[in-house]
């Protein structure tokens, strides 16, 4: 059910931004640290080290977090009532997975305003693979009333390393889940700030010029000799980092973070190569594989810091 | 006598495994009591989503007891051989064992061994958790806590609650008590997750089902599919419409849903525009919905129908208005497909819209997309005039067969191509028979799918069918055991079917010969520089082809290397012809096994040479079937085989073959003179008949041998004293040989 003291403005079914402030609000009460978007462009809110890196290793961990997730080749120049090339996700990590996830998800639908005796909410089976970070899980995508509405998954490898214990990971599809709750067809018609008349801003107020600029770039533009030489360029970098970071008997690292940034770069970078046609389909395979090479260097990092889970703190061997 | 009950309570299981489990959990748990002694007389396996469950009735209170006698050593025996005996009869001291004598071993002890049976729900207890652990599933998983650990239960989805109850009929049953990785077993399962409230206990199957009922959940699938085929088909009749059945879908649906609650939905009427065929695999694929005609004009109606997992407060209002906005979002791009493709396709001349599979790789060994499309045009061009087809047409077909695969609408739902080639076709004005074989040359699609019988559908469909096994063969991607990647085994079916349905005349070992030799008709060219093989092969298909038998690294020159690859393609290409017409034999065995045909007179009819019109083959098996079905057939079998036998014997005595002609002046007892008439009356017949591919006609002339033989058999002696006399006999029983395998090697066959 709705906050019933909430101004109409606030309400998750009349503003997206209401939404947001919903759900952060949910997940904080169950004990989630409340982390913001990550500072670089990534394909999908799993790209966040507050997931990626922190589902590897023993240490518990809780987080939400809104994350711009960029898809270059999702772009239709804002002519798609559905495709954004840039849109929101709500990202939900907890480890390990707690008994009672499906039911936590489903009062989290009932917060936003999904009545759970009116929707017909399914789990349907979806399993949840990223090639590119060499991680697999088995869940569903969550259905309300045919549409799907999140993502739900159990990971059990990322990385390449095997989960111990398992992270749960929820995505919420925002601007989907937005124009259900609040009965919108088209994304840009989304009511964005819940005020009406002259002070109401839309959510196509927000991006659509954004998503018309940016899918010039993605198509047309975007300068692939450049990004050709990032991509050389942050997959050398993670390599010498990953390098640099461990100790003497490669027991600590002390950089997985700085590494695994430049792993994300080369995604994105290789996601706008991929939006731009320049890669022919037996290529596409191997710069998949390099990155996930990357991803799984950062991965080994990662699990010797402390963080990560390490015996020691890092400082501590790192002679 | 008691029975058992359990379920196994979890997170959502996917619909396309729940069959699977059901029979599992059956056949595992019953097959470990039987094997430990306790036999039932029924058992059944429920599923839902969110429940596997296991009902088996009439089971034993406990295992029998068991009486064992074990032999023992000798009275007086070592010790080491009495302390053996002992220990694994399980006694304390000789005490306990008795003494027997025999005549043979003198006094010998004997251990007596009671075992009483142990009680079932003990056996339960002790098989349950090791099936539980081990449960074949797919794909499992591991989560919560415990996967910290290295050996954790793994489960479809995180198993939640176990509930294992024992008894008879009229007693308060007993929990079986068990554990697994500190899941306790207990009496309690909850119902359906928005619709009840609360733990539910539970004593027994019906206590069980009805609880279940109670708690809006359905446990039985099949009721579940009952319910929401009876609840759609009364939806559509009562707005005078008519369910699409679709067995596959409903068996998903059932899957999806423990409380099955049948909703309908309507669309906006102007997404007709779109065929039907698409309108319903978007709502079928996206949606899990089905689709409604309209009796009047056979064509799909503007309502869907959807089955929800709950009684909604409203009655189901939102439900349906929530279903109906997604599927007028996907019919929306559906309709954008649709639109784009016509628009493109009217644009855009077919020859341009072919270059771009240029980019699409078919096999990395064999080529593009755009490779191979030329490849089937120029095949069924050549296949044109066996099946009636016009040239030209057949080319432009095979041309245009594959263009929808580029489509957007194909792209998005890949089971409607070839359909959505014929619309487009249309569409683009082209003739019919273009357009029906953009749909038709998929088919047969297998044992039981419709045969083509256009003629423009024809070749383009062997065309395609007959490059595809070249190609695979050519590269050695034959099917192997169960493995058949490339439904290899399915495209020789298909080409067998079409041959003998449609009265084909197609002569395989030349037409496959042809296509294998293809390669050799292309000259590698020379590249700027170097001369040795490797730099001068060029890597199309024709090329790969010489590549895959021929590629070596030794420096040699141009000349050289074009001419061995020439010696090597030409053998090359008579081996894999001869490798493939064998499997096309064997494909053929099987076909006409299974509609009846005698395996023996296959064959005998394959054992011949030269076997590669399969029409012909068949009509051999067929005249050959009803010959031996007349007296005359059954005793002229029996004679050739008599004759057969002793030549094996007596051309292995002699070491030589006594084929050559009898020569009538040593002919000496009438009947082998009348046998000689016989023969010399009766082989050019049978020559022109087969010549004429009368086999029945042949056959007859065979038939009027037999009282010739029959006489010869009964009055000569083959092996007689003479040398020149017994050779010529020989000959004479060789002759008979010769003749009938003219029709079929009669040795092969059965009685």
């Amino acid at each position: 059910m709705i906050d019933p003291t909430l101004p109409s403005h606030m309400r998750p079914d009349r503003s997206f931004q209401g939404l947001i402030l919903a759900l952060q609000r949910f997940w904080a009460d169950k004990g989630c640290v409340i982390l913001q978007p990550y500072d670089m462009e990534v394909g999908a809110g799993t790209f966040h080290p507050a997931t990626t890196l922190r589902a590897l290793g023993p240490l518990p961990w809780k987080a939400a977090y809104v994350q711009p997730s960029r898809r270059p080749k999702d772009g239709r120049y804002g002519e798609n009532p559905n495709r954004l090339q840039h849109y929101y996700q709500y990202q939900v990590i907890l480890k390990p997975s707690p008994p009672d996830l499906q039911e936590l998800y489903l009062a989290s639908l009932d917060a936003i305003g999904i009545d759970l005796k009116l929707h017909d909410v399914r789990f349907v089976e979806d399993d949840w693979e990223s090639p590119t970070l060499g991680a697999w899980g088995l869940g569903w995508e969550c259905w309300c009333d045919g549409m799907e509405v999140s993502q739900f998954t159990y990971f059990q490898q990322v990385a390449g390393f095997e989960c111990a214990p398992v992270a749960g990971e929820l995505t919420y599809g925002l601007e989907r889940l937005a124009m259900y709750v609040q009965g919108v067809e088209n994304v840009y018609d989304l009511n964005f700030n819940g005020r009406e008349g002259e002070d109401k801003v839309s959510y196509g107020d927000v991006f659509l010029q954004a998503e018309q600029e940016y899918s010039r770039h993605n198509f047309e533009h975007a300068d692939t000799s450049m990004l050709l030489e990032q991509f050389r360029m942050a997959e050398k970098a993670a390599a010498q980092y990953l390098e640099a970071g461990w100790n003497a008997d490669r027991t600590r690292h002390l950089m997985a973070q700085p590494a695994y940034d430049q792993c994300i770069k080369a995604s994105h970078v290789f996601n706008l190569l991929d939006a731009r046609g320049v890669i022919s389909v037996t290529e596409r395979q191997s710069y998949i594989l390099r990155v996930r090479e990357l991803a799984k260097a950062c991965g080994a990092a990662w699990l010797a810091t402390a963080a990560g889970g390490a015996g020691a703190p890092c400082g501590a061997s790192a002679a | 006598m008691p029975d058992l009950l359990l379920e196994l309570f979890c997170e959502e299981i996917p619909a396309r495994m729940q069959p699977g489990a059901a029979e599992a959990i059956r056949k595992l748990v019953t097959d470990a009591l039987v094997e430990r002694g306790l036999v039932y007389e029924g058992a059944k396996a429920f599923v839902t989503p969110r429940r596997l469950a296991l009902a088996v009735h009439g089971l034993p209170a406990a295992q029998p007891d068991r009486h064992e006698e074990r032999k023992g050593p000798r009275v007086g025996a070592p010790q080491a051989a009495i302390d053996g005996f002992l220990k694994a009869a399980g006694l304390a001291s000789l005490d306990q064992a008795s003494v027997e004598s025999d005549p043979k071993k003198g006094e010998f002890y004997v251990a007596r061994i009671h075992k009483h049976g142990r009680p079932t729900p003990e056996v339960i207890a002790e098989v349950l958790p090791e099936i539980i652990r081990s449960f074949p599933w797919p794909k499992s998983m591991r989560w919560g806590k415990a996967s910290a650990k290295p050996g954790a239960l793994r489960w479809v989805r995180p198993l939640r609650s176990i509930l294992c109850t024992f008894g008879p009929e009229t007693e308060e049953p007993e929990v079986v008590r068990f554990d697994v990785d500190g899941l306790a077993s207990g009496d309690v399962t909850r119902g359906h997750r928005f619709l009840s409230e609360g733990d539910i206990r539970v004593r027994r199957l019906d206590d069980w089902l009805t609880k279940l009922e109670a708690a809006k959940v359905v446990a039985d699938r099949e009721r579940r599919k009952d319910i929401v085929l009876a609840d759609a088909k009364d939806l559509a009749l009562a707005q005078g419409l008519e369910l699409v059945e679709d067995a596959g879908l409903l068996d998903e649906i059932a899957g999806l849903v423990e409380w099955p609650v049948v909703l309908m939905g309507a669309f906006d009427a102007s997404f007709l525009d779109v065929p039907d065929e698409v309108i319903r695999a978007t709502i079928r694929a996206n949606q899990k919905c089905f689709v409604l005609k309209d009796p009047a004009t056979g064509r799909l109606a503007n309502r869907f129908v959807l089955v929800s997992n709950l009684e909604a407060t409203d009655g189901g209002a939102a439900i349906v208005a929530g279903n109906e906005r997604v599927i007028r979002a996907r019919l929306s791009d559906a309709k954008f497909f649709w639109d784009t493709d016509r628009r493109t396709n009217a644009s855009v001349p077919l020859a341009e819209r072919l270059e771009k599979f240029r980019n699409v790789t078919f096999h990395e060994k064999l080529g593009s997309q755009y490779d191979r499309i030329q490849r089937i045009a120029e095949l069924a061009r050549a296949l044109a005039p066996v099946v009636g087809a016009d040239l030209a047409l057949a080319e432009q077909a095979a041309l245009y067969a594959k263009s929808d695969l580029r489509t957007e609408v194909v792209g998005e739902f890949p089971e409607v191509q070839g359909l959505m080639g014929r619309y487009y076709a249309r569409l683009e004005g082209l003739p019919e028979e273009i357009a029906a074989a953009a749909e038709e040359h998929y088919k047969p699609q297998g044992p039981t799918d419709t045969v083509p019988t256009a003629p423009v559908s024809l070749a383009v469909a062997l065309a395609d069918k007959i490059d595809t096994l070249v190609g695979f063969w050519a590269i050695d991607e034959k099917p192997t055991g169960s493995k058949d990647p490339f439904a290899l085994r399915r495209a020789a079916l298909g080409v067998i079917r079409m041959v003998l349905e449609n009265g084909l005349r197609l002569p395989l070992a030349e037409l496959l010969a042809g296509r294998f030799g293809a390669g050799l008709s292309v000259t590698a060219e020379r590249r700027r520089t170097g001369d040795s093989l490797d730099t001068v092969l060029d890597l199309s298909f024709e090329r790969r082809l010489i590549e895959t038998i021929a590629v070596g690294t030794r420096g040699i020159t141009y000349e050289q290397a074009q001419e061995e690859v020439k010696a090597r393609g030409t053998a090359f290409a008579s081996e894999a012809t001869a490798d493939l017409l064998a499997f096309f034999g064997d494909r053929l065995k099987v076909h006409l096994r299974e509609s009846g045909a005698r395996h023996d007179l296959v064959d005998a009819v394959f054992a011949l040479p030269d076997q590669d019109d399969l029409l012909l083959v068949v009509k051999r098996v067929e005249a050959l079937s009803r010959f031996l079905g007349t007296e005359d057939g059954k005793n002229l079998l029996a004679g050739t085989k008599r004759a057969a036998n002793i030549l094996r014997i007596e051309e292995k005595k002699d070491g030589v073959s006594h084929d050559g002609a009898p020569d009538p002046a040593l002919f000496v007892e009438a009947e082998e003179r009348a046998l000689g008439a016989a023969m010399a009356d009766a082989e050019p017949v049978i020559a022109a008949r087969l010549a004429a591919e009368d086999f029945e006609g042949a056959l007859a002339a065979i038939a009027a041998l037999r009282a010739p033989v029959d006489a010869f058999f009964e009055k000569v002696t083959v092996n007689a004293g003479a040398p020149a006399l017994r050779a010529n006999r020989l000959a004479l029983l060789a002759a008979i040989r010769r003749v009938t395998r003219a029709i079929a090697d009669f040795e092969r066959i059965e009685g």
